[in-house]
């Protein structure tokens, strides 16, 4: 199967669009907003007594100079395109010389690790649950999975996670109450036990945002085993007096796991948004949890680079679906776009 | 729809689609809840030094109180009330501008439609909540900020899913035989739209509204508990944000923890109830014995 390259095209141009909107809106809200930053930071600073009034004015001159908000409007406007694409995201206000990408590089990890591995956990148990229940030659059993599993993917992860901490952590102490890694041990990535410490830390939260996609998965696996089910070519596989397994695994799955893929793409931005919350609720030391800080301590260029950083990797992961699609289902046409 | 007629008829229609019955109730428990015991309960209650804190469910407190003093009880009967509201607002603005424009862009299309449905598509990539994070966090005077400007800020994004979803039904719709009849006895674009479209797709705005407000709901919550918006008031976001702030879990307030969460837990699935009630009631199609 071979691509055309106007497809390509075309889903690039879409990305450069999305990141293009998301650096203008980044760029314009806090313009639009009169309030200002940099002044906050200063009165901050007052109130806490490590500036007095009198080298405030300087402060302010050399933060404004800075930030290149002395110069025109139009010029800070492209300046801060010019930067962003070039992923130059600025410095931390609060935590002063240090850099945005750096704030994110110490933390994108631990984001990836747990958000990955329950995205890709509940994607498997709720295809496969979902695949179960909506085949109607298996147990009616079955079934029974569906309303809690349909009452859990309604309830947001950053509410369960509460109960799971009051529950699991607080009470049967099953579990570490917050954090990612034990504070008793060195952070030593070889160490074994530092290891197990992290995955310790990291079961929680995975089971926060577990619970409630599978729930999603399952439900749209099920509706579409049904569709499949009355197709012609299912009833001709079972004329043809194909064995059941077959007829399930070849027949039925590999045509509903499509749309499935499809929907894993459609859902990253809810799962990054939710992980947000429920990183912010343990304390974990991943990017949504350093977002959610910078928020509480009005820290706005972390605010924006993390969000915009966010955006482009939702985008470039659904470019990356969009241009996989057409290898996995060869029915698709490419010229839709 | 049913035999039958008025509530004798909706009861015989409840009886065949449970979920939206359920929905239905549950939804109406939580008004309930949120406006009747308004009365009996005052509002002061529900701030920091109104009662004695740490204070377990009695028959003095009977849902408790938090650790700076705020009763439990009305904190969550104003917390739902507000929370509700946030969200209706918010749904209610995004339903009206999806409706306005999926009718727009789906019934005339052209350049307009190019426009709304390249910006719905560049909106749907950028997670709605981050661009909520942006905004909302960016508002002046968060300490004043009250219900309504909670739900202006939240229907900022709760348009786009009512536009893309009333627009792919207007579209398949545009074509149908009762379409073309009425374009051939003389009836203008916006008459269709107006007199043979929207009552077709009546059920399909309600599932839209019932999205919109639950997404409103659900982005205020978000927001509220990593702390934008008003600090002091006793929405049900903001009772998440200081449970955690004052690490309620590592003090076994066990009832601070619950409560809100199964309040919470109830909005969310009176509204998942009462769309798997609409989808039912829109597509009759579906209806199986799964």
């Amino acid at each position: 199967m071979r691509i055309p390259p106007s497809y390509i095209l075309k889903r690039i141009g879409f990305l450069v669009a999305v990141l293009f909107t998301a650096a203008t809106i980044n760029f314009l809200i806090p313009k639009l907003a009169p309030r200002d930053p940099v002044q906050e930071l200063i009165n901050q600073k007052i109130a806490g007594g490590s500036l007095t009034s009198e080298g405030a004015a300087e402060f302010r001159d050399s933060l404004r100079t800075l930030y290149g908000l002395d110069k025109p409007l139009w010029q800070q406007y492209l300046t801060y395109i010019g930067n962003t694409m070039r992923f130059d995201l600025g410095y931390s206000i609060v935590n002063y010389p240090q850099r945005v990408s750096t704030i994110i590089g110490q933390t994108v990890f631990w984001t990836l690790g747990f958000v990955f591995t329950s995205t890709i956990l509940a994607f498997l148990i709720g295809t496969v649950v979902g695949a179960l229940v909506g085949w109607s030659k298996t147990s009616k059993w079955f079934s029974w999975l569906m309303p809690p599993l349909a009452m859990f993917s309604a309830i947001p992860g950053f509410i369960l996670a509460l109960v799971f901490i009051y529950y699991l952590a607080f009470k049967a102490q099953l579990f570490p109450l917050r954090g990612g890694y034990s504070v008793t041990i060195d952070k030593n990535w070889s160490d074994p036990q530092f290891l197990l410490s992290v995955l310790h830390h990291a079961a929680l939260p995975g089971l926060s945002m577990l619970l409630v996609s599978v729930g999603g998965w399952s439900l749209g696996m099920r509706s579409m085993m049904v569709t499949v089910e009355g197709q012609d070519y299912i009833t001709f596989a079972e004329a043809k007096g194909l064995k059941g397994s077959r007829i399930f695994f070849r027949y039925a799955l590999r045509n509903t796991l499509l749309p499935q893929v499809t929907s894993l793409a459609m859902q990253l931005g809810l799962i990054v948004s939710g992980a947000t919350l429920v990183e912010s609720i343990f304390n974990y030391p991943g990017i949504g949890n350093r977002l959610g800080g910078a928020i509480r301590a009005l820290d706005y260029p972390v605010i924006y680079g993390i969000v915009f950083f966010l955006v482009v990797g939702i985008a470039l992961s659904t470019l990356i679906v969009d241009l996989i699609y057409p290898f996995l289902d060869p029915r698709i046409s490419y010229s839709g776009g | 729809m049913q035999r039958g007629q008025g509530f004798r008829g909706f009861l015989n229609y409840i009886r065949r689609n449970p979920a939206f019955g359920g929905g239905l109730v549950l939804l109406l428990l939580l008004l309930l809840f949120s406006t009747v015991t308004t009365i009996f309960i005052p509002r002061e209650g529900a701030y920091p030094l109104a009662v004695m804190p740490r204070q377990a469910p009695s028959a003095e407190y009977p849902f408790g109180t938090d650790s700076v003093g705020r009763d439990l009880l009305p904190t969550l009967i104003y917390g739902t009330q507000m929370t509700l509201s946030i969200g209706m607002i918010a749904g209610v603005i995004g339903l009206g501008v999806g409706t306005v424009l999926g009718f727009m862009t789906g019934y005339f299309g052209g350049l307009f439609d190019t426009i709304v449905k390249f910006l719905v598509d560049v909106l749907m990539t950028i997670p709605s909540f981050l661009l909520l994070i942006i905004i909302a966090s960016s508002v002046p005077n968060p300490e004043e900020m009250g219900v309504v400007r909670m739900g202006l800020i939240l229907s900022i994004v709760a348009w786009v899913q009512p536009t893309r979803a009333i627009r792919a039904q207007v579209m398949s719709m545009r074509e149908r035989a009762f379409v073309m009849m009425a374009k051939l006895s003389g009836m203008s674009g916006m008459e269709i739209i107006i007199k043979e479209l929207m009552p077709n797709l009546m059920p399909y705005l309600a599932i839209s509204l019932a999205g919109a407000v639950n997404g409103g709901v659900l982005g205020s919550l978000g927001l509220q508990t990593l702390g934008i918006g008003n600090l002091r008031e006793p929405s049900l976001g903001m009772t998440i944000y200081w449970l955690r702030y004052y690490n309620a879990f590592l003090q076994g307030y066990w009832w601070w923890i619950v409560e809100p969460v199964t309040v919470i837990a109830a909005i969310f699935i009176a509204f998942l109830l009462l769309s798997i009630g609409l989808d039912e009631f829109a597509n009759p199609r579906t209806r199986r014995t799964v």
